[in-house]
């Protein structure tokens, strides 16, 4: 028990997926403009990641490191990966048209994220087990919403100020996006205070 | 052999089960797709508006197709040949678009209304209207900082003398900057010759004169003379009923401060 709450509140601040590790960032910059649709991505991502982790781990332990196959690992994924998203977003098409429609691109893009696909491979390089994997993807999708919540609101404050010409539109949200970054930093062992 | 052969089964399989799963997945969970929503969505602009009363222009095109008494004129960026091509489209009877404009209820330009404030402030009339009830002495005047200007996606409404200004030519009747306005001073009025008051004071008639020289003092000699019962005064302003006005410009001659205007 102690091991996953450790394993899960590292992964949701200290080594936030996307603060820390600088994965995923095409959605964190494409889709924090709105809250709602934000947490939608969110919502999205960490359901597939979780069944991303669910189907691969069982793939990779029981298939392809048997095998002798390591260096199919990614392609495997990949393949995994895409079609569950794919499913995904069938299922909200059909049950969540609202959110499908604000999702929008991005969606599909979810294929070729690379957070996805870095928390399955990051479960395999841990050496984590089949629960401690699925609560890894789970507190990695959560650190995702986290960095996506704070920077909505750091965007809305940022479309009210008189930024200079020059930093006006991406500048200014790299430069923001580079400052929660820095903030995240301070995170930097709280999880061995808590749990020493 | 089998080292080669191995992966690319493996790697045969597990496209193949995604494969199924999925096909399967897409026939279970197909959402049916009405061909009449998405050809009307095709005539029209796209331009989300909201104009014609709907969300956007998919919420119309929906509502289009599902129910016939809807009247597919209601685009007004459009005009009469989106109106034409949906009325093909749906098999109903065509009716020209009832052109609509957009009307600037202030008349308060620098020389007319005092400003009481050196605003220094973000130049944005909702922030101006959000800390200090607006930069005029008049709580109901233009604040002149073009939200409005913002927008109009038809570059149809400009900043003059401190007062919004509609482009008939341009103006399509979006209410995309009636909806901005914080002081709620544009309206959306039918067809491009009409009279309007060029006030939206509630105040009383001494107060308004106090603070603007052009300001409806609501002294209802507008009412008195209009012969179509069109013209009333509500709350110290006078407001004309668009389905009872014949354009007879009656009340603009009688007006005393010459708020009543005819827009053409």
């Amino acid at each position: 028990m102690k091991e996953i709450l450790m394993i899960m509140f590292s992964v949701i601040l200290v080594d936030n997926f996307v603060l820390t590790k600088f994965l995923g960032i095409c959605p964190f910059l494409g889709v924090s403009k709105k809250l709602d649709s934000a947490v939608g991505m969110s919502g999205a991502v960490i359901f597939v990641m979780v069944l991303a982790t669910i189907v691969t781990y069982p793939i990779y332990i029981y298939i392809l490191e048997p095998s002798g196959l390591k260096y199919l690992q990614t392609i495997v994924f990949i393949l995994v990966i895409a079609s569950l998203v794919q499913l995904v977003e069938i299922s909200l098409k059909k049950y969540i048209p609202a959110l499908h429609r604000s999702l929008g691109v991005f969606l599909p893009l979810i294929t070729t994220n690379c957070a996805v696909l870095g928390v399955t491979i990051l479960n395999i390089d841990e050496n984590y087990t089949y629960i401690q994997s699925i609560f890894n993807a789970l507190g990695a999708g959560i650190g995702f919403l986290l960095a996506m919540v704070i920077f909505a609101g750091v965007r809305q404050k940022i479309e009210y100020c008189n930024v200079p010409a020059t930093f006006k539109g991406i500048p200014s949200i790299l430069i923001a996006a580079s400052i929660v970054s820095v903030s995240f930093m301070g995170f930097s062992g709280v999880v061995d205070g808590i749990f020493k | 052999m089998q080292q080669y052969f191995l992966p690319i089964i493996i790697v045969i399989i597990i496209g193949f089960l995604a494969g199924t799963i999925l096909t399967l997945a897409s026939k279970f969970m197909a959402v049916k797709v009405n061909e009449t929503v998405v050809k009307v969505k095709e005539i029209l602009p796209g331009a989300n508006c909201g104009a014609c009363g709907y969300a956007g222009c998919e919420d119309y095109a929906v509502a289009l197709a599902n129910d016939p008494t809807i009247k597919p004129n209601l685009c007004t960026p459009g005009g009469s040949s989106v109106a034409l091509a949906i009325s093909n489209a749906l098999g109903i009877e065509f009716e020209a678009v009832a052109g609509k404009t957009a009307v600037v209820k202030c008349s308060g330009t620098y020389a007319k209304t005092n400003y009481v404030m050196d605003y220094r402030g973000l130049q944005s009339c909702a922030a101006n209207k959000m800390f200090y009830r607006g930069r005029g002495a008049c709580d109901y005047s233009c604040i002149g900082y073009g939200d409005c200007v913002d927008a109009c996606e038809y570059d149809a409404i400009k900043i003059e003398g401190g007062v919004a200004v509609v482009d008939n030519d341009k103006c399509v009747g979006c209410g995309l900057c009636a909806k901005r306005c914080p002081n709620n001073l544009i309206d959306i009025v039918p067809g491009s010759n009409f009279v309007y008051v060029g006030c939206s004071s509630n105040e009383k008639g001494a107060v308004t004169k106090d603070k603007c020289t052009i300001g409806c003092i609501g002294c209802k000699k507008c009412e008195k003379i209009c012969k179509f019962d069109a013209i009333h005064v509500i709350n110290n302003l006078a407001v004309i009923d668009y389905d009872k006005c014949k354009n007879c410009k009656m009340c603009i001659n009688e007006c005393p401060v010459g708020v009543i205007k005819f827009n053409n």
